[in-house]
């Protein structure tokens, strides 16, 4: 056992430090750096750079194109980013789609849709919610009927994050409504573009524009665009659950998120000292890091098993539910240390990055917008009672 | 990177799980809880020719080259059972403190033995004031003659009653609580002038508060430098916490295996309680909590050999609130879980709920711990 | 509404605390504020001197040997005994049984039983869990039955507390194993000195012994010991149980917890100073402080709507939940306080009068123990998940 890095493993971390501080535009790192909303372009020139390096589907076997990474190296390689003030990796295509394409999709699929995944030349977003199906998934009523060759889909999507900017969305439709909920889906790539399909903000209680409904009015899909074989769509959308659920616990970013919190803490005053000599506050924060930490390991854990040839299990789901509830933590604590300063709301300043000039310190516009909006995490990619509905199941047979 | 065992790892894993299933059955703890002794010669003697004495020693002070790996390991299935034996205030206190600061001939003195299974150790710091501040000491050395002589009391003793040395942490200079002016001595546990009375504690160890009174001692018993006792004192302590968050994962796992196959089991309205899913959510935190523990219990471990003194007291501090935090969550809820019976002394849960207990009271509890961690962290 | 308190009531509040230093053995006090157990002759001395004063079943009209009092000399005299270092009053018999025989029992066993209850002459034991019935107590499998002017009953309860100090036991039976299970229960109250009744102990967590088993083997029992309608027990039950929830929650012990927690802190050594200049832990000590106020205010809430004439609804559960976690909590921080000192195991100082010298300070040898005994606290009456459901299913309609 050993928790140092091998040389190689530190050269490795040299090589992405190199890369990152290269490639990475100033402005997204300024943007991402000080908290402000990032826009699509952000995204792309970022995750495109990435892509022309052979990192950015990091997670991916070298067989489709993936740099094949050794657990340490995606380790090293997500906590340098991180660090380096990167924007995470939008996982629609990257982390979702991808990985169900390669896995059960046809050749033509995977030369068709896997290039433009690698690059980030295309967004996707993921269409499996709906206003009736939400934890129950199951239950969804989209519907796609065989009509030649072409399916017509009829029904509605919600809560399509960044729904606004994609090319492509990836949905779960009912191909057979008379079996059992599970077996009639089938897992469909749908052209944003196609005639009948309509976008519609949905606004977030911070007043962000990050989600969408999606309405499909006989919307003309390609067979070909059916991914697995029809009403087998579930095994589809179960392994990409699964795979959602890895990276969710968003440690390096947290990691982070503590490092800014301390920063924070620092500039912050309290009767004439700084608010981290508050003994109180600062025990909190130390709380909050000790968790993070906690949570890092279990993650090592994970990793150095699937190193020796193990595959995750349920048990990820745990890493799920503490990563969320950390992340929902440092809002709220950088809420707190921004005290009274939280509560001027300047939706300017947040969402058009104007020129105004900031009411109080520079951060503490945003400090409550994202407590607020970072309650979504333990609501999205499987509630945290579902994830623990899960475990209880499938890890402790109950 | 690499946190897998070794195959020498996973033996000692195994060997330690078959020691637990073989001789710390519930019932067969109990009657070696009731023993005047407390805990059992035989299995003492088992464990020296396991080499689990002398595994976390250097070859050079005649050991078997591991290190807090092999403790943790080995402590981890002593939580499962509930073992009795003096393993940490004899080999992770005594002989660490001996390894760390001893003498060539204190080392074949003593610790030689110890590796045989000869020489049982107790620490005595804590005094009625000291609560969890190890530099808060005031029993006093002074110099006798070429020797020294100790005059006052030590509380909460651990394996006092079975040990052959005390190693007294004593003030020889300096104010009350200040760092400097620290010494330890070695002394021998009949030595003339030291009373004894002995208790158990609430879960089934042996300790004694000492009194000493003009205890006179050479001046080879002194253990490390003299007034520079405080880094021994505070890094052999650090070792004792970590070793204990690993006991404490190991109670978790029992208590909480325990507690799942209660409510499997256990029927009230037709069904297993366990169907009720405000008890399958508090299971998954149980289970979440024990997990925690095991990763800070193991980064600690990793750490705590660390060259920066800074990184290891963190480590130990970290370590210590996570099993305080995961040790009561576990703990009360296996007992709400159990309903009456996790009230009671006829089924294992309430036991390890009252070792899980006092290990958070050993050597400063969890808000004591996230201070310190915090003072640490903020500094740097 | 009015907070103050009126004359009268002021020289109310007098004349119990005149009457309770007079009455109360300082022995028995002393126990009480060092959190040591008490013998069955520190219960009875005092309930019977209660008795004596009319005062013992404090909580029942006039019509039957009560005092009468409105609900602010009832929140007065059970503050003031607390305040006073009062053990609390034995609910078996003056705040269970009782009600019930006035309520559900013929005239002839009013006057057979209540007087011995008044005057704490006859000791009473609650016999309603068993080894297969503990939340589920319909589900109670003890059998009764009649043979001529005798019941025979056989079968087990368990948990009985001070079933060894008892005279009397009022039980839960089946009578009818036809009909559903809440029908065919009996209320019925037995003699524990007739033949075929065995008491055996359970040993708690910290060494108590105040539970046992009762075994019932072909005991006979007269008819005109049942007390309502043979297979209309539930009903009796159901309305004991309501009222031991009120009383359960123990504000007045749980001020008096507090402010001899403070007084622990003034007195354990910290850094030289004590632990009350500990700011981490005063704040603790402040936070269970204002849950017992509010959780006192809620009582009052609840006390008042009685005055006004209506009946506690099942939102009384919420104070019986909340009640056990503060009586916990303060367990938890008063074993804190006392930290390292609370290890070693001294039972003889905490069941005998010995004369040893305690190890550590006097509070210490309780501190343990009564931190692990409290537990029982969420369990008993009705356990922490019950009440909850209750809460869910009657005043939320979930
Ligand atoms: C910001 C955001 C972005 C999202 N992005 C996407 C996206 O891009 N694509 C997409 O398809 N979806 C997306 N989602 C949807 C997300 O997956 C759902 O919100 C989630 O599955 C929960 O469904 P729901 O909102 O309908 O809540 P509901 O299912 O109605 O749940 C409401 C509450 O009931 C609880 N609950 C439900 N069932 C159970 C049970 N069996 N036991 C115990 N508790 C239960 C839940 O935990 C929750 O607390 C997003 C959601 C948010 C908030
Ligand atoms: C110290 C002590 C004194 C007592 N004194 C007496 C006495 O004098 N007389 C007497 O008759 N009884 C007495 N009791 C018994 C007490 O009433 C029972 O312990 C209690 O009803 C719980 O039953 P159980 O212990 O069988 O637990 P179980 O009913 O087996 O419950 C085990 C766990 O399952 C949970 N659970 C059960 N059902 C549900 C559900 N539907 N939904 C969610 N969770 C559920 C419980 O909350 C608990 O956490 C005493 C108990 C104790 C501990």
């Amino acid at each position: 056992m050993d928790l140092a890095f091998t040389p190689e493993e530190q050269k490795f971390a040299d090589e992405v430090r190199a890369f990152v501080r290269a490639n990475l535009p100033a402005d997204v790192r300024d943007k991402v750096k000080n908290g402000k909303h990032l826009i699509r372009d952000d995204y792309m020139r970022w995750q495109q750079a990435l892509g022309k390096k052979g990192w950015l589907v990091y997670t991916w076997p070298k067989k489709h194109g993936g740099p094949g990474f050794t657990p340490a190296q995606r380790y090293i390689f997500e906590n340098i980013c991180a660090e380096e003030y990167a924007p995470g990796i939008i996982p629609f295509g990257t982390k979702m789609v991808g990985p169900v394409i390669y896995t059960f999709g046809s050749e033509e699929q995977k030369s068709k849709y896997l290039p433009a995944i690698r690059e980030s030349t295309v967004w996707w977003c993921q269409g499996y919610s709906e206003p009736g199906s939400g934890s129950d998934l199951a239950s969804l009523r989209t519907k796609a009927e065989k009509n030649g060759d072409h399916y017509i889909v009829n029904g509605s999507k919600t809560w399509n994050t960044m729904g606004h900017w994609a090319d492509w969305i990836f949905c779960l439709v009912r191909t057979d409504p008379k079996s059992k909920p599970q077996e009639g889906i089938s897992f469909l790539l749908i052209d944003m573009k196609t005639p009948g399909i309509t976008v519609k903000p949905i606004i977030m209680a911070d007043g962000g524009h990050e989600v969408n409904e999606v309405f499909f009015d006989n919307v003309k899909v390609p067979v070909e665009n059916l991914v697995g074989k029809e009403n087998e769509g579930w095994t589809c959308a179960k392994f990409l659950l699964a795979n959602e659920r890895l990276g969710i616990a968003a440690v390096p970013q947290s990691k982070r998120g503590v490092e800014a919190l301390k920063d924070i803490a620092r500039a912050e005053q309290e009767d004439g000292k700084p608010l981290i000599e508050n003994q109180s506050f600062a025990e909190k924060i130390a709380d909050l890091e000790i968790q993070v930490t906690a949570l890092e390991f279990t993650e090592l854990r994970v990793l150095s098993q699937m190193a020796h040839g193990g595959q995750p299990g349920p048990e990820v789901s745990g890493l799920k539910i503490r990563g969320s509830e950390i992340q929902q933590r440092i809002t709220e604590l950088t809420m707190e240390a921004v005290g009274e300063y939280a509560a001027p709301y300047l939706p300017g300043l947040l969402w058009q990055g104007t020129n105004e000039e900031p009411v109080g310190p520079s951060y503490a516009h945003l400090a409550a917008p994202r407590y607020f909006n970072t309650r979504k995490t333990t609501i999205y990619g499987g509630s945290n009672e579902i994830q623990k509905g899960i475990i209880s199941k499938m890890v402790l047979g109950l | 990177m690499d946190l897998s065992l070794s195959d020498e790892q996973k033996q000692l894993k195994d060997a330690a799980e078959r020691f637990v299933r073989d001789k710390y059955t519930f019932e067969n703890r109990r009657k070696i809880a009731a023993t005047e002794r407390g805990w059992l010669p035989e299995n003492w003697s088992q464990f020296a020719e396991l080499g689990w004495l002398g595994m976390s020693f250097s070859e050079e002070d005649g050991g078997y080259g591991g290190g807090p790996i092999e403790t943790m390991i080995v402590m981890e299935e002593f939580g499962k059972g509930l073992v009795l034996e003096p393993f940490l205030p004899t080999v992770v206190l005594g002989g660490g403190m001996i390894a760390s600061a001893g003498t060539k001939a204190q080392k074949e003195a003593l610790l030689a033995p110890m590796i045989e299974g000869k020489k049982q150790f107790a620490f005595a710091w804590l005094e009625r004031q000291s609560r969890y501040n190890l530099a808060d000491v005031s029993l006093k050395a002074t110099k006798e003659g070429a020797g020294w002589s100790l005059s006052g009391h030590k509380g909460v003793v651990y394996n006092a009653p079975s040990a052959d040395h005390i190693i007294v942490l004593a003030r020889t200079a300096g104010s009350a609580r200040e760092p400097k002016g620290l010494t330890l001595f070695i002394v021998d546990a009949k030595a003339k002038g030291i009373s004894r009375r002995d208790y158990p504690t609430q879960d089934a160890l042996r300790a004694s508060e000492l009194t000493f009174d003009k205890v006179s001692v050479g001046a080879d018993a002194v253990l490390g430098k003299v007034d520079e006792a405080f880094p021994v004192v505070e890094g052999a302590v650090d070792r004792a916490i970590v070793a204990l968050c690993a006991e404490a994962t190991g109670c978790m796992d029992a208590i909480n295996a325990a507690t799942l196959e209660y409510i499997k089991t256990r029927k009230q309205f037709g069904v297993p309680i366990g169907k009720f899913q405000v008890l399958q959510h508090r299971m998954v935190d149980c289970f979440t909590n024990a997990q925690e523990a095991r990763s800070m219990t193991l980064m600690a471990s990793l750490k705590i050999d660390d060259k920066d003194a800074t990184v290891r007291a963190k480590a130990a501090s970290g370590a210590k609130v996570q099993i305080g935090k995961s040790g009561k969550f576990c703990g009360q809820s296996a007992v709400q879980m159990h309903g009456g019976m996790g009230v009671t002394d006829e089924l294992s849960v309430s036991h390890y709920f009252k070792r899980l207990t006092m290990i958070d009271l050993m050597f400063g509890n969890q808000q004591h711990h996230l201070t310190r961690y915090s003072n640490l962290a903020m500094a740097a | 509404m009015d907070l103050a308190l009126k004359a009268e009531h002021k020289a109310f509040a007098d004349e119990v605390r005149a009457f309770a230093r007079e009455n109360l053995s300082p022995a028995t006090r002393e126990k009480t504020f060092s959190g040591k157990h008490y013998d069955r002759d520190d219960h009875m001395v005092w309930q019977q001197a209660l008795g004596k004063k009319g005062w013992l079943a404090y909580t029942w009209p006039k019509k039957y040997g009560g005092p009468g009092w409105d609900v602010t000399q009832r929140f007065l005299f059970e503050n003031v005994l607390a305040e006073e270092g009062a053990p609390r009053i034995l609910p078996f018999g003056p705040k269970m049984v009782g009600p019930v025989i006035y309520t559900f029992g013929t005239d002839e066993q009013k006057e057979r039983f209540l007087p011995g209850i008044r005057s704490s002459e006859v000791s009473w034991c609650q016999g309603y869990s068993e080894p297969g019935a503990g939340s589920d107590l319909a589900n109670l499998r003890t059998r009764a039955v009649r043979e001529g002017d005798h019941y025979i009953v056989n079968g087990q309860k368990t948990w009985t507390s001070f079933a060894h100090w008892g005279d009397w036991i009022f039980c839960l039976v089946r009578t009818n194993t036809e009909v559903k299970a809440q029908e065919g229960i009996s209320f019925l109250l037995i003699d524990m000195k007739t033949p075929g009744v065995t008491v055996r102990p359970i040993i708690m967590t910290d060494g108590a012994h105040h539970v046992n088993d009762v075994f019932l083997d072909n005991v006979k029992v007269p008819v005109e010991n049942l007390i309502g309608k043979e297979n209309e027990g539930w009903t009796c039950a159901k309305f004991l149980l309501a009222n031991e929830r009120l009383g359960i929650a123990e504000v007045p012990a749980s001020k008096r917890g507090v402010s001899v927690l403070r007084q622990i802190a003034r007195s354990e050594p910290q850094n030289g100073s004590t632990l009350a200049d500990d700011p981490a832990f005063t704040a603790q000590i402040a936070d269970i402080d204002l849950q017992v106020q509010a959780l006192e205010m809620s009582e009052l809430r609840v006390l008042s709507t009685m005055a006004q004439g209506g009946a506690p609804g099942p939102e009384v559960s919420t104070l019986k939940v909340r009640g056990s976690e503060i009586q916990q909590r303060i367990a938890e921080l008063t074993m804190e306080a006392v930290g390292e000192y609370a290890q070693p195991y001294q039972p003889g100082m905490l069941f005998q009068d010995t004369n040893e010298t305690p190890i550590g300070p006097d509070h210490a040898p309780p501190a343990a123990p009564r931190y692990f005994n409290m537990r029982k606290t969420s369990i008993y009456g009705g356990s922490t998940e019950i009440q909850k459901n209750i809460v869910s299913k009657m005043v939320l309609g979930l």
